[in-house]
């Protein structure tokens, strides 16, 4: 036998179940006085700097049906292109800025939905600029690892044309899954989980 | 490269070993048929949007954030249930503690009756629990918290499927990539290998990883009995051969 790695498993993922709202949004799901609000219903503030957007859209099942039990985690850069994080390392992001939301989907319609800025574009680690985007993260009932995609935006035709992720996509006809339609400062995009629209869900 | 000066915390992670996670499409767990992704996923190098992600500050922490039993309760008043601390450490795939990451945990309560309207089991609720709780890990990785010993619980997935005692954890690390949610079991439960959900892992060794362990040496007397819980989160990739020599 070879001497033994020193490495650990990662613990293994399960569902988020259907009661994930009483541990990431109680306040949403009636239980209130615990926290004072849920973690990631407010990514912006007065100060913040950017074009105001929204983000919405459903997650759709192999049967058509919208969750209405999925919660929607997004993390996205600010208006420069920088993230709010430590590991952030090219310079200071937006202080008005969280970068990341959390939203339970609506749990009649289905619809999730962030009040955000568009973000700016980030590189690559070749030194490309990346297309402006949005990292999704997808847990529910049923899914037993979050599913992990990304949100592009329709009128970056051209950033998005050339961007490093995109263009790994081997059956063209599935970009488009990624690319949320523009109404005004409205974005939409629903997110299929299984069928002939199937979204692109990322290994990452 | 553009991060020449990239600190060691900073870099790729680990790839997911996608074996060892449960499949998407696990049809003993009926409704992961119509939720599972058919098509491969996409794989790639971590760019900055997965190796960055949000950090939580202590502020956010109220002073019964990690105590389930007198979070919900009323003045006085505490939860009905086994009392049980459950700690351990919040580690990477190098074996190095993870500090200041959030975990939010979420449960039923004794009876196995979680707190959401869309619930229906018989069971009662307790007016004293609500069932969420939160906390960041210290510099040695290290969290804590106490609640009461969750019930089973009935679910409409066999005819007669049960879950066994669990808690749920949501799990943030660094980097967005490292989001994790996964279920804490409890040492010798033996609804363990009869629960659909349980089984999407085919591995049993990851069962194991799950199943947090009866801690007598920090149990409190005359109080609460404990469980130790570790949870491993991706590693970040060594960069030795890559263009700095910094934390290896």
């Amino acid at each position: 036998m070879p001497q033994k790695l020193d490495t650990l498993k990662e613990s293994p993922s399960q569902t988020a179940g259907p009661y994930v709202h009483i541990g990431m949004t109680p306040n949403f799901c009636g239980i209130a006085g615990v926290y004072p609000v849920d973690l990631g219903t407010t990514m912006v503030n007065a100060k913040t700097i950017g074009e105001r957007i929204t983000i919405s859209g459903r997650v759709i099942d192999g049967g058509g049906e919208p969750l209405r039990d999925c919660v929607v985690e997004m993390w996205q850069a600010d208006a420069a292109g920088l993230y709010p994080s430590p590991s952030e390392t090219r310079g200071a992001a937006d202080p008005n800025f969280t970068g990341w939301g959390r939203c339970p989907a609506d749990g009649v319609t289905g619809i999730y939905r962030f009040d955000t800025i568009k973000p700016g574009r980030v590189p690559f680690p070749d030194g490309r600029l990346q297309a402006p985007h949005i990292s999704l993260w997808i847990v529910a009932r049923g899914i037993n690892l979050g599913l992990s995609t990304r949100l592009y935006f329709a009128d970056e035709a051209e950033a998005n044309a050339a961007d490093p992720i995109l263009n790994r996509i081997e059956h063209r006809s599935r970009v488009p899954t990624l690319i949320a339609a523009r109404d005004g400062n409205a974005y939409n995009l629903d997110i299929h989980l299984q069928g002939p629209n199937e979204t692109v869900f990322f290994d990452i | 490269m553009s991060d020449t000066n990239t600190p060691p915390e900073t870099g790729p992670f680990l790839a997911r070993d996608r074996l060892w996670h449960p499949q998407a499409f696990t049809p003993g767990y009926k409704t992961s048929v119509l939720r599972s992704p058919q098509r491969a996923l996409l794989s790639f190098n971590n760019t900055l949007s997965e190796m960055t992600g949000p950090v939580f500050g202590h502020s956010i922490l109220g002073e019964l954030d990690n105590d389930l039993i007198h979070n919900f309760a009323k003045p006085g008043e505490s939860a009905i249930g086994p009392r049980i601390i459950v700690h351990g450490r919040v580690l990477d795939e190098r074996a190095r503690p993870v500090p200041g990451v959030l975990i939010e945990f979420w449960q039923a309560n004794a009876g196995g009756r979680y707190r959401h309207k869309k619930e229906g089991y018989v069971a009662a609720l307790d007016p004293n629990f609500g069932g969420c709780g939160r906390a960041i890990s210290a510099a040695d990785g290290s969290y804590s918290f106490r609640t009461v010993k969750p019930g089973p619980y009935p679910w409409p997935n066999g005819v007669n499927d049960w879950r066994p005692a669990h808690i749920h954890y949501s799990i943030f690390g660094s980097g967005f990539a490292q989001r994790l949610i996964t279920q804490m079991y409890f040492e010798g439960d033996p609804l363990i290998p009869l629960c659909p959900i349980v089984k999407t892992i085919k591995d049993p060794a990851a069962i194991e990883q799950l199943t947090a362990a009866l801690d007598m040496s920090m149990t409190i007397p005359m109080d609460a009995t404990a469980y130790k819980f570790d949870i491993v989160l991706r590693g970040r990739r060594s960069t030795l051969f890559e263009n700095r020599l910094e934390g290896n």
